[in-house]
C-alpha cells in the first residue's frame, strides 16, 4: 500500500499501539531522542507588531496611535515586549524566551485564516500540490524507532502538523472517562472479544489514570506547585490543562507534543482581546516550565501562527489580516534573550503591498534549524522531506 | 445468501429502533429510494440556492461596515455592526438546524439506506467552507447538489458536484485564469489546478489509475471558466476560459471555451473503466469491509461500466451480491453514523434535538465529535474521513465515545428506557451474551444503555 492511499484510507488520526490488556499500563517504546519539542499552533493570526513592539522604529508609533499605548518591559532597545507578556521577562533573563520577528510562512495575499493555517502546518509553499499530511508528522516519518507515544496532539481540535503516515497519538483532557469500578469491569466484559475497541480503550483508561495517579502527573502537579512563577497564572483555562497534559506526557516517553490556542483574530477592541491571549499565551509557557521541571532544560517550545496583521490598526482600534509576524520561542535546550530578526522598517515603502509587515524570513527555517538542533535531523531532510523546497539558510543561533 | 433485515438496518441503515422496522428486502430498499424523499418532505433542509442570496447580503454589510469603520462614523457603525451580527446569529442557527435535521433524517427514516448514500456521497466529494461566511453551507449543498442525484447516474452527480459554487470556492477553480485568457491578458491572476487534480484523483479515476501530471494541467485549462457570479451562483466565464483545445486522457475537447466542453470532458471522464473500479471500491469499502471481497468489487465495477454509471443498477450490484451480507460486521460506525445509530436505537424525539439550546447543541454534540475524531463539515482534507476501523478506535475516539455514551442520552431522553429492553431493541437477534448480562448487571439505567452503545456490537456494522 502506498502512502497517500494508506492516507487515504485513513491514518488520520494515528494508530494505536500493540494491543495490552484492559487496565494494564502502557507499554512505551524507548525515543529516539532526549529531546522535546512542543510546537503551539496560534490560531487566529497573532499581530507580532503588538506582542513585540518594535517601538525603536520610527514609524511604529504613527501606525499604532491607539492600541500600542499601554507600555511594556523593554527587551532590546529596539524592541519592547507587550504588558501582558511581562510575565515572561524572568524567562527572558535567564535566556530561556526568545522572539523571531518579521517572519511567515511562505503563504501570501490571500490571507485566509483557512488556508493559512493549512499551509502552517503542512509546511508547504503552496496547498495545490496535494500535499496532506503535516510537517512533524513527516519528521517522525523520517526517524526510525518512533512509537505512537513518541508524538502526541494534544486537544480537541484537529491538529494537521501531526497528521500522516507515522503513528501518533492524540488525546483531549476533555475527554474525561469517569467510570465507577463496576462500569470499568463490565466494559472489559463487553469489548474483551475485539481487540480494536479492547486496547484502545485499555489505552484511553491508561491515560486517565495515569493523569490522576501516575508518577508523571504527580511530579508535574508538585512542581507547578512548587513554582513561585505560578503564582499569577489562572489554572483554570483549557489552555492550562493542554499544557499540563503535554508536560506530563513529555515526562515520560513523549518526545513531541503540539496544540493550539485560539483568540487572535482581533479586527477591533485589540487590547483587550490581545492581553487575553498573550495572557494565556504567557500561562501556558509558564505551566510547561514549570510543568516539565528538570526536562525543562531539554526543551524547545515553538508558539507560531498562520500569518501577522495589518502594520496600521483600523477604524476599530484592532488591525486586519496581514503577512509578516513573529514567532516566541521558549525552552531550556533553545538560546533566548534575543530578538532574532532581519528587520524590514515599517517605512510606506518597506511595507509589504503597502499594508502589511514584509517577511524577511520563512518562519519554516527557523523551526528546521531547532528540529536539526534538537534532534540532530540532517538539513537535507529538513529540506526535503520535512518542509520540501525550503531553504534553510543560515543558522539562526536559536539552539543552545 | 439469504437477505436478513436486521443486517439490511444496521450495515445499510442507521441500525435498529423500537419506532421503525427494518427494511423487508433489497427490492424494497431500492424502490423506497426511486419514491418519494419523504425524510426530506418532513424534515426539510434548505438547498444552497435559497440561502446564497442572504449570504450575499451579509457580505455587502460586511463592506458597509468596513467604509463605516474607515469613514469613523460611530453611528453607522454600531447599526450596521448589529445588522451583522444578526445575520450571522442567523447563520450559525442554520447550521445548527441543518445539523440536527440531518441527525433526525438519520434516526427515525424507514429509508435509511438513502440516508447513507446521502453521506457516502457528501463524503466523496467534500466541500468545506471556503470562508466563514459559508459555514452554513456545506449541508446545503449536499441537499441541492447530491441528494437529488443519489438515484441518478454517476455523470449526472458529478457534473452538478464539480459545477457547484460550493466545490468551485472549496478547490479553487473561481479563481483559475487561463493563462492566455482575455482576463490573463488584463494581469490577473493565473491558473490553479487543485480542483482538476482532485476530480481525477479523488472524484473519478482515483490515484492508482494511469493518468499524468499533463493530464492534470490540459484538465486545469479545460475546466477554467467555471465560475461564481457575483450572487455566489454558478456562471461560465469565458473571459477567464484558456483558449484553445486540450487534449488528455486520449480526448481532444474542441477549442470552444464554452460549458458543454466541460460537461463533454466531465461525462467522459466520469464513465472511464478507472472511475467505474475507484467507485465500486469506494462503495464496497464503505459499506462492507475494508478490505472487500474482490468479486464485489469486480461485480460493482461491471455493472456501472455496462450501464454508463446508473447508480440504481451499481446499488442493484451491491445489495444482491453474496459477499455484502457476510454476517461479519467488519466496519467501524465514524463518529456521526454512532451519535445517529444511538438516537434511533433510543428512538430519541426530534423535539429533544430541535429544542436544545446553542449552548447545549455545542456541549452534546459538536464537542463530543471532535474529542471522537469527527469536527462536523470539518474534514481535514478533500479526501474526507477515514474508512478504516482503526482510524476511528484510538484512544481518544473510544474514551469520546464512551462519554457521550455515559452522558449524552441522559439529556436527550431523561426517560431512559430500561436496559434489559434497550439491548433488544439496539442490538436484535445480534446482542452478544456479554452484552446482554452487562445491560443487566449495570448499577443504573445511564450506565447500562453505555455499555450496549460502547460495546463493539453496536459500533460496527
Amino acid at each position: 500500500m502506498d502512502r497517500r492511499k494508506f492516507l487515504r484510507n485513513g491514518a488520520l488520526f494515528g494508530c494505536s499501539a500493540a494491543a495490552s490488556p484492559l487496565f494494564a499500563p502502557i507499554a512505551f517504546a524507548s525515543a529516539p531522542w532526549d529531546n522535546r519539542l512542543v510546537v503551539i499552533i496560534l490560531r487566529g493570526a497573532m499581530d507580532g507588531l503588538d506582542a513585540v513592539r518594535p517601538v525603536g522604529d520610527a514609524d511604529w508609533a504613527g501606525l499604532r496611535p491607539t492600541i500600542g499605548g499601554l507600555p511594556g518591559p523593554d527587551l532590546t532597545g529596539f524592541f519592547a515586549l507587550h504588558p501582558a507578556l511581562a510575565h515572561l521577562m524572568p524567562l527572558w533573563r535567564a535566556g530561556e524566551v526568545g522572539f523571531a520577528h518579521a517572519v511567515s510562512t511562505p503563504y501570501r495575499d490571500k490571507r485566509s485564516h483557512f488556508d493559512g493555517q493549512d499551509i502552517l502546518e503542512a509546511g508547504v509553499a503552496s496547498l495545490t500540490g496535494g500535499q496532506r499530511d503535516g510537517w512533524l508528522n513527516r519528521l517522525m516519518q523520517t526517524v526510525p524507532g518512533i512509537s505512537a507515544e513518541t508524538a502526541f496532539a494534544v486537544g480537541r481540535e484537529q491538529m494537521l502538523i501531526l497528521t500522516g503516515a507515522a503513528p501518533v497519538s492524540a488525546w483531549s483532557p476533555e475527554a474525561r472517562l469517569r467510570l465507577s469500578q463496576q462500569t470499568r469491569s463490565l466494559m472489559e466484559m463487553v469489548l474483551h472479544d475485539d481487540p480494536l475497541f479492547r486496547s484502545a480503550s485499555a489505552e484511553a483508561l491508561a491515560i486517565v489514570d495515569s493523569i490522576a495517579l501516575g508518577s508523571e502527573a504527580d511530579d508535574v502537579a508538585a512542581d507547578l506547585a512548587d513554582s513561585p512563577m505560578m503564582a499569577g497564572v489562572t489554572a483554570n483555562g483549557d489552555h492550562i490543562k493542554l499544557a499540563e497534559f503535554a508536560a506530563t506526557r513529555l515526562r515520560g516517553e513523549t518526545r513531541i507534543a503540539s496544540f493550539s490556542i485560539g483568540g487572535w483574530d482581533t479586527h477591533q477592541q485589540q487590547t483587550g482581546g490581545l492581553t487575553r491571549s498573550l495572557t494565556a499565551l504567557a500561562d501556558t509557557i509558564l505551566t510547561l516550565r514549570a510543568g516539565l521541571g528538570p526536562v525543562w532544560e531539554k526543551t524547545g517550545v515553538i508558539c507560531m501562527t498562520e500569518f501577522g496583521r495589518t502594520a496600521r490598526e483600523n477604524g476599530t482600534r484592532g488591525t486586519d489580516h496581514g503577512t509578516g509576524g513573529a514567532m516566541v520561542y521558549a525552552g531550556g535546550a533553545l538560546r533566548g534573550g534575543q530578538v532574532v530578526t532581519d528587520w524590514p522598517g515599517l517605512a510606506e515603502a518597506d511595507l509589504y503591498a503597502g499594508r502589511d509587515l514584509l517577511p524577511t524570513r520563512d518562519v519554516r527555517a527557523h523551526a528546521g534549524w531547532i528540529m536539526r538542533g534538537l534532534f540532530g535531523v540532517a538539513g537535507t531532510v529538513i529540506e526535503n522531506a520535512v518542509f520540501p523546497g525550503l531553504d534553510l539558510g543560515a543558522d539562526p543561533g536559536l539552539v543552545l | 445468501m439469504p437477505f436478513d433485515p436486521t443486517l439490511a438496518a444496521i450495515r445499510f441503515g442507521y441500525g435498529l429502533s423500537p419506532g421503525v422496522a427494518p427494511p423487508a428486502s433489497s427490492a424494497s430498499m431500492l424502490e423506497a429510494l426511486l419514491g418519494p424523499d419523504s425524510a426530506a418532505a418532513d424534515w426539510p433542509i434548505p438547498t444552497y440556492s435559497t440561502l446564497i442570496p442572504a449570504t450575499r447580503n451579509l457580505r455587502s454589510l460586511t463592506r458597509e461596515r468596513t467604509r463605516a469603520r474607515n469613514a469613523d462614523n460611530p453611528t453607522q457603525l454600531a447599526e450596521l455592526a448589529s445588522k451583522v451580527s444578526a445575520l450571522q446569529d442567523a447563520n450559525r442557527a442554520i447550521k445548527v438546524s441543518t445539523f440536527a435535521h440531518t441527525l433526525i433524517r438519520g434516526s427515525w427514516s424507514a429509508d435509511a439506506f438513502r440516508e447513507r448514500l446521502t453521506a457516502f456521497w457528501a463524503d466523496h466529494f467534500t466541500v468545506r467552507a471556503a470562508q466563514g461566511m459559508l459555514q452554513h453551507l456545506v449541508t446545503p449543498f449536499v441537499e441541492e447538489a447530491i441528494r437529488p442525484n443519489l438515484a441518478e447516474t454517476f455523470p449526472q452527480m458529478l457534473r452538478a458536484v464539480v459545477t457547484h459554487p460550493m466545490m468551485l470556492s472549496y478547490l479553487n477553480q473561481n479563481t483559475s485564469v487561463g493563462p492566455t485568457s482575455r482576463a490573463a491578458r488584463g494581469g490577473r491572476r493565473g491558473l490553479n489546478e487543485n480542483l482538476a487534480r482532485e476530480l481525477l484523483e479523488l472524484h473519478t479515476l482515483g490515484v492508482t489509475a494511469d493518468y499524468g501530471q499533463d493530464d492534470v494541467r490540459e484538465l486545469a485549462e479545460l475546466l477554467t471558466g467555471l465560475s461564481i457570479d457575483e450572487n455566489g451562483d454558478f456562471e461560465f466565464d469565458a473571459r477567464i476560459a484558456e483558449p484553445g483545445a486540450e487534449t488528455l486522457l486520449g480526448t481532444t475537447y474542441a477549442a470552444a471555451d464554452s460549458l458543454d466542453n466541460i460537461h463533454a470532458a466531465l461525462d467522459n471522464i466520469a464513465t472511464m473503466p478507472a472511475t467505474a473500479r475507484h467507485i465500486a471500491t469506494k462503495l464496497a469499502v464503505h459499506f462492507v469491509a475494508d478490505t472487500p471481497d474482490s468479486g464485489l468489487v469486480d461485480a460493482i465495477a461491471a455493472t456501472f461500466d455496462a450501464t454508463g454509471g446508473d447508480l440504481m443498477a451499481v446499488y442493484g450490484t451491491l445489495l444482491a451480491h453474496p459477499a455484502a451480507w457476510q454476517p461479519t460486521l467488519a466496519k467501524v460506525k465514524p463518529p456521526v453514523a454512532f451519535i445517529t445509530s444511538a438516537l434511533r436505537a433510543l428512538a430519541v424525539g426530534p423535539d429533544a434535538l430541535t429544542g436544545l439550546a446553542n449552548g447545549e447543541w455545542r456541549k452534546t454534540m459538536e464537542r463530543p465529535l471532535r474529542v471522537m475524531g469527527q469536527d462536523w463539515e470539518k474534514p481535514l482534507g478533500p479526501d474526507g474521513w477515514p474508512e478504516d476501523a482503526a482510524a476511528w478506535i484510538t484512544p481518544q475516539g473510544m474514551a469520546g465515545r464512551i462519554d457521550w455514551a455515559m452522558s449524552a442520552p441522559e439529556v436527550l431522553r431523561p426517560d431512559l428506557p430500561d436496559p434489559r429492553q434497550f439491548v433488544r431493541d439496539a442490538l436484535g437477534n445480534l446482542a452478544p451474551d456479554a452484552v446482554i448480562f452487562a445491560s443487566q448487571a449495570a448499577e443504573t439505567r445511564a450506565e447500562g444503555i453505555a455499555l450496549v452503545l460502547t460495546s463493539p456490537a453496536f459500533q460496527r456494522r
